[in-house]
C-alpha cells in the first residue's frame, strides 16, 4: 500500500512541468473553470500545453516573489486590477510589446507601461428593489451616503477586494478626505452588518432586507441564467442603475480580469501568444456568454444579456489607480467602522 | 527534526522585530480590540461547546446501555468528516434570511424584514455554533478513549468505598480522563484559532482574518507577523494550560489486570436523554449538513460529475494518506525522543513545532515557501558553478514542500496522540525490555508499538481527515495542473455556486467517513479487557 501510495508520489511529482518549448504555465487567481474552457481551445489551436495553479491573488504574488528568477510561472492572472498594479509594484513582471493587445484593450484597461492587460472587463453599479426606490431617486455613488438612505443598503465586506478597489477610484477621484466622509456616511446607512458575497446583497435586497444592494454585474446575470429558481426570482425583484452618468461625471465604476507576463517568464512567446488569444473576437464572446462579462475588445458584440442591461458610460480612469490606493482604502475602511 | 518544521514558524517570525510603528497605530485605533475579543470569545464560547457537545456523549458511549449506542458509538465522529467552513456554508445557505428556512416563515406568517426576531447565523453565534458542532469529536473521542482503558478496578473500588455513580463519575472518572480531555479540547480550540474559511464567510474579525488582511490589504508582512505572534501568545496560554493539567499527575495504569465492564442499563426518560444528547449533535452536526449537500448535489450532478472529478478524489486521497503517515513517523521519533532523552531543548523544540496546528494555513504555506525557495536559490547557484545549468525549482512547488507543509500544521495532532499513548505505558516497562538485552528503538518496536497500536491508528487517520479538509496551504502551495475537493469546493463556492459546491463537499465528507469508522471501531476495541 505505501509502496504504491509513494510511487504515485513520484509519478505526479515528476509531472510537474518541465521548462519545455510548447508549453506556457499560468498561476491565475481567476477560478479554474472561467478558464479551463479557453485554455483548452487556445492547446486545440496551436498545440501549446497550458499548465496552471490557480489560487489567490495575493498568495500566489507571494509565491511569485519567493520563488523568485526560478519560478516556472510565465503568465501571472487576475481578477482584479489592484493586484496587477501591486505584481508591477513589487517587480514580477515585465513589460510586453504586442501590437495586437496594444490595438484591442483600450488604454485605461492596461498598464501605461505595457506591464499588464485587461482581458475582460466587469461593472459595480447599484441594484434597487425595483417597488422601493425610482430610479429617479438615485444619482451617484456619492449620493448613498446621504442620510435619505439609512438603513437601506446592502454591501458586503471591506474585507472584498471590489469594494476596496471602488473605494480606490473614489480616493483617486475625489480624494482622501471626501472617501473618508463617504465611507463613513455609507457605513451610517448599512441596512446590516456587511456579510455574505455578492449574490447574497441582492438576495437580501430582493428578501426586504434593505432596498439597495452594490454587487458586480456578473453575478447578476448569473443568477438570471442559472438554474436556482431562487436565485432566478431574486434577481428579478431588482433592477440596475448605473450610478454617476452625468454629463462631465466620471462613470460607473468597472475592474477587469487581467494578465501579466513575468519578470523571468521562459516561454515569454507562448505567454503571449495565450493572452492574444483572450482576446480574439470568439474568446471575447465565450467570456461575455458563459459569465456575462463585458468585453474589453470594441466591436465585440456582448451578450444578449448584457445588452438588456442598457448601454452606460463606464469610469475611464486608469485602473492602475485602483492598485495605487489599495492600502489607503483599506485604512480608511477600518477607520470608517467598515467591517 | 523539530527545528525543521519550526522552521516556516520560526520564518514568518523573521519579520517580528521589523518595527511597524505607523500599521500598529492604524491597528490599535481600529480593528484590535475587535481582533482581541472575537478570538477571546469564539476560543470561550467553542470550548464550551466541544465539551457541553463531546463530553456527556463520551461518558454515555462508554459506560452505559441504552437504545441505538451501537449506532452512536461510531456515529458521533462523523461530524468530524465535516470541513467547517462547508458546515458554514450549508447552514447559511438554509437560515439565511433569504433562505428557504425564514422565506417560508415569512409566507407563512406574511411578517417582513424587523418583524421578528431570528438569530443570524453570519455572526460570532454562528461561528462558535458551526465550529463547536464539527470540533466536539475531538473532545469525545479522545475522552471515549479514555474512559473505556480506564481499569474497571479504579471505579469499583470507588464503588466499594460508597461513591455512587455520579460521585465516581466526578471523582474518579473524570479526573483521571482529564489529560485526554484536555488534549482533545486543545486540539479544538488550535483549530478554532486556525481557522479562517468559517469566521472569513461570517465576517467575524479575528486574529486569524487580521493577519490575512493585513499582510495582504495592508501590505505589512512586520505587522502582520506581530497579529501571528500575538495569537502564539493564545497558542502558547493553551498549552501551558494542558501541561499544567498533567504537571501535579502520572496517569500510567497501576495494574495490569481488567475486567469487562458491566454497562449501567438506561431506562425511561434516563434513556430517551441519553438517546437525545447523542442524537442532537449528530443530527446538528452532520446529518442535516449532509442532506443539505446532497440537495445541492442531485441538482448540479450533471455538471460536476466528470473524469476530472475522479481525479480530484484521487489526489485529495494520495496526499491525505501520505501526509499521514510522514506524520505519524515523524511524531514517533519526536515522541520516542521525548521519552529517551528528557532534554529541555528537545522538549522546547517539539512544543514549537506542535504550534502548527494552530496557525493559519496560510500562514504556514508562506513560512514553508520562505526557506524552500531560499534553498532552491541555492542550489540553483550551486548547479550554475559547476554544471552551468539551472535546475530550476526542486523544492518549492512540488509535491514535496505540500507534505511538508501538512507536516508543520498537523505535526500536533499526531505528536499529541503518539505521547498520549506513550504516557500510559509505564517507564519501569522500558527498563524491563532494556535489561533484557533490547535496544531503545528495539523497545520502541517490540514493546511500544504494539501496546499503543490505537493512539498509533488515531493519529494516522487524524491527520488524514485533517489534510482532506485543509484548504489554505493546498492552495498556495500545490503544483502545476493539481487540485483536490477541497480547492474544488472552495473555488465553486466563493464564486457563490454554493449548489455546485455540493458535490466536491459531499465527496470531502465520505471520503472522511471511512476512516472515521475505522477509527472508532479500533478504539471499541482497544477497550481495556475486551478483545
Amino acid at each position: 500500500m505505501f509502496k504504491q501510495i509513494a510511487l504515485s508520489l513520484l509519478v505526479a511529482s515528476s509531472a510537474t512541468p518541465a521548462l519545455a518549448d510548447g508549453e506556457v504555465n499560468v498561476y491565475s487567481a481567476r477560478k479554474e473553470q472561467l478558464i479551463k474552457p479557453l485554455f483548452d481551445k487556445f492547446t486545440a489551436a496551436t498545440g501549446i500545453k497550458v499548465n496552471l495553479v490557480t489560487g489567490k491573488d495575493d498568495a500566489l504574488l507571494e509565491r511569485l516573489k519567493l520563488e523568485g528568477e526560478n519560478t516556472p510561472a510565465d503568465l501571472l492572472m487576475t481578477a482584479d486590477a489592484g493586484r496587477l498594479y501591486r505584481a508591477v509594484e513589487m517587480e514580477l513582471t515585465q513589460p510586453v510589446e504586442s501590437a495586437t493587445l496594444k490595438k484591442d484593450i483600450p488604454e485605461n484597461l492596461r498598464d501605461p507601461a505595457n506591464q499588464w492587460f485587461g482581458l475582460t472587463s466587469r461593472a459595480r453599479p447599484i441594484f434597487y428593489v425595483k417597488d422601493k426606490v425610482k430610479p429617479e431617486e438615485l444619482s451617484t455613488y456619492e449620493d448613498l451616503a446621504d442620510p435619505k438612505w439609512k438603513g437601506r443598503i446592502c454591501v458586503r465586506s471591506s474585507d472584498n477586494i471590489y469594494n476596496q478597489s471602488m473605494l480606490g477610484s473614489m480616493i483617486a477621484v475625489n480624494g482622501a478626505e471626501k472617501a473618508q466622509a463617504w465611507a463613513d456616511g455609507l457605513v451610517k446607512n448599512f441596512a446590516r452588518p456587511p456579510e455574505g458575497g455578492d449574490r447574497d446583497q441582492i438576495k437580501a435586497a430582493a428578501a426586504g432586507q434593505c432596498d439597495i444592494a452594490i454587487s458586480n454585474t456578473y453575478y447578476y446575470g448569473q443568477m438570471l441564467t442559472g438554474e436556482e429558481a431562487e436565485d432566478k426570482a431574486a434577481a428579478e425583484k431588482v433592477a440596475i442603475f448605473w450610478p454617476n452618468q452625468a454629463e462631465g461625471d466620471r462613470g460607473t465604476h468597472i475592474n477587469i480580469s487581467g494578465a501579466a507576463v513575468t519578470k523571468t517568464a521562459k516561454n515569454k512567446d507562448n505567454a503571449v501568444k495565450l493572452m492574444e488569444f483572450l482576446v480574439n473576437d470568439e474568446s471575447q464572446q465565450w467570456y461575455a456568454e458563459a459569465n456575462q462579462e463585458y468585453p474589453v475588445k470594441a466591436g465585440i458584440a456582448p451578450s444578449a444579456m448584457l445588452k438588456g442591461w442598457g448601454e452606460f458610460k463606464a469610469d475611464s480612469l486608469n485602473l492602475s489607480e485602483l492598485g495605487k490606493h489599495n492600502a489607503e482604502a483599506v485604512k480608511i475602511m477600518d477607520k470608517a467602522g467598515w467591517k | 527534526m523539530a527545528l525543521l518544521t519550526a522552521l516556516p514558524i520560526l520564518a514568518v517570525f523573521g519579520y517580528v522585530f521589523v518595527p511597524a510603528p505607523e500599521v500598529w497605530q492604524h491597528l490599535r485605533e481600529t480593528v484590535l480590540t475587535d481582533y482581541l475579543l472575537n478570538t477571546l470569545w469564539l476560543v470561550l464560547g467553542v470550548g464550551f461547546g466541544v465539551l457541553l457537545l463531546g463530553l456527556p456523549a463520551a461518558w454515555l458511549n462508554s459506560m452505559c446501555e441504552f437504545p441505538g449506542r451501537r449506532f452512536f458509538e461510531w456515529a458521533l465522529l462523523l461530524p468530524m468528516a465535516m470541513p467547517a467552513y462547508i458546515i458554514a456554508y450549508t447552514y447559511t445557505g438554509m437560515l439565511d434570511f433569504s433562505g428557504p428556512v425564514q422565506t417560508l416563515l415569512r409566507e407563512l406568517t406574511g411578517w417582513g424584514y424587523g418583524d421578528y426576531y431570528f438569530p443570524n447565523v453570519r455572526s460570532l453565534g454562528g461561528a462558535i455554533t458551526m465550529l463547536s458542532l464539527v470540533l466536539f469529536p475531538y473532545v469525545y473521542l479522545l475522552a471515549r478513549a479514555a474512559f473505556l482503558e480506564q481499569s474497571i478496578c479504579v471505579l469499583e473500588v470507588s464503588r466499594t468505598l460508597g461513591s455512587n455513580q455520579w460521585q465516581s463519575f466526578f471523582r474518579v472518572a473524570l479526573p483521571l480522563a482529564r489529560p485526554a480531555i484536555i488534549t482533545g479540547l486543545s486540539l479544538a480550540l488550535m483549530e478554532t484559532l486556525a481557522d479562517f474559511g468559517t469566521v472569513q464567510y461570517f465576517g467575524v474579525s479575528t486574529f486569524t482574518t487580521g493577519i490575512f488582511r493585513t499582510w495582504f490589504g495592508l501590505g505589512d508582512h512586520a505587522a502582520a507577523s506581530q497579529l501571528a505572534a500575538l495569537l502564539m501568545g493564545f497558542v502558547f496560554m493553551l498549552i501551558l494550560l494542558e501541561r499544567w493539567s498533567r504537571s501535579r499527575a502520572r496517569y500510567h495504569h497501576t495494574s495490569s489486570k481488567y475486567s469487562s465492564i458491566p454497562k449501567f442499563r438506561l431506562r425511561g426518560w434516563t434513556a430517551v436523554a441519553a438517546v437525545l444528547a447523542c442524537a442532537l449533535p449528530l443530527l446538528l452536526g452532520f446529518v442535516i449538513p449532509v442532506g443539505q449537500l446532497l440537495h445541492w448535489s442531485i441538482k448540479a450532478a450533471s455538471k460536476g460529475l466528470d473524469s476530472d472529478f475522479i481525479n480530484l478524489v484521487w489526489h485529495s486521497l494520495m496526499l491525505a494518506s501520505l501526509a499521514a503517515v510522514f506524520a505519524l513517523l515523524l511524531a514517533l521519533i519526536l515522541g520516542y525522543g521525548k521519552r529517551l532523552n528528557n532534554d529541555p531543548l528537545v522538549n522546547i523544540a517539539a512544543r514549537i513545532a506542535a504550534m502548527g496546528y494552530a496557525i493559519p494555513g496560510t500562514v504556514i504555506a508562506i513560512g514553508v515557501l520562505i526557506p524552500f525557495a531560499w534553498a532552491d536559490t541555492q542550489l540553483n547557484h550551486l548547479s550554475k558553478q559547476f554544471f552551468d545549468s539551472n535546475v530550476g525549482l526542486l523544492l518549492s512547488g512540488t509535491l514535496f514542500t505540500l507534505l511538508f507543509a501538512y507536516n508543520v500544521r498537523f505535526l500536533a495532532v499526531s505528536l499529541q496522540t503518539v505521547e498520549a499513548g506513550l504516557g500510559k505505558i509505564k517507564p519501569t516497562l522500558d527498563n524491563a525490555g532494556r535489561s533484557l538485552g533490547l535496544s531503545p528503538l528495539g523497545v520502541l518496536q517490540r514493546l511500544h508499538l504494539p501496546l499503543m497500536k490505537g493512539s498509533l491508528l488515531t493519529a494516522i487517520l487524524l491527520v488524514f481527515v485533517d489534510v482532506l479538509k485543509e484548504l489554505p496551504a493546498t492552495l498556495i502551495l500545490r503544483p502545476f495542473n493539481f487540485n483536490t475537493l477541497a480547492v474544488r469546493a472552495y473555488e465553486l463556492a466563493s464564486d457563490e455556486r454554493l449548489a455546485d459546491a455540493g458535490l466536491p463537499s459531499l465527496m470531502i465528507v465520505a471520503a472522511g467517513i471511512i476512516p472515521v469508522i475505522l477509527l472508532s471501531r479500533s478504539i471499541s476495541k482497544s477497550r481495556a479487557g475486551e478483545h
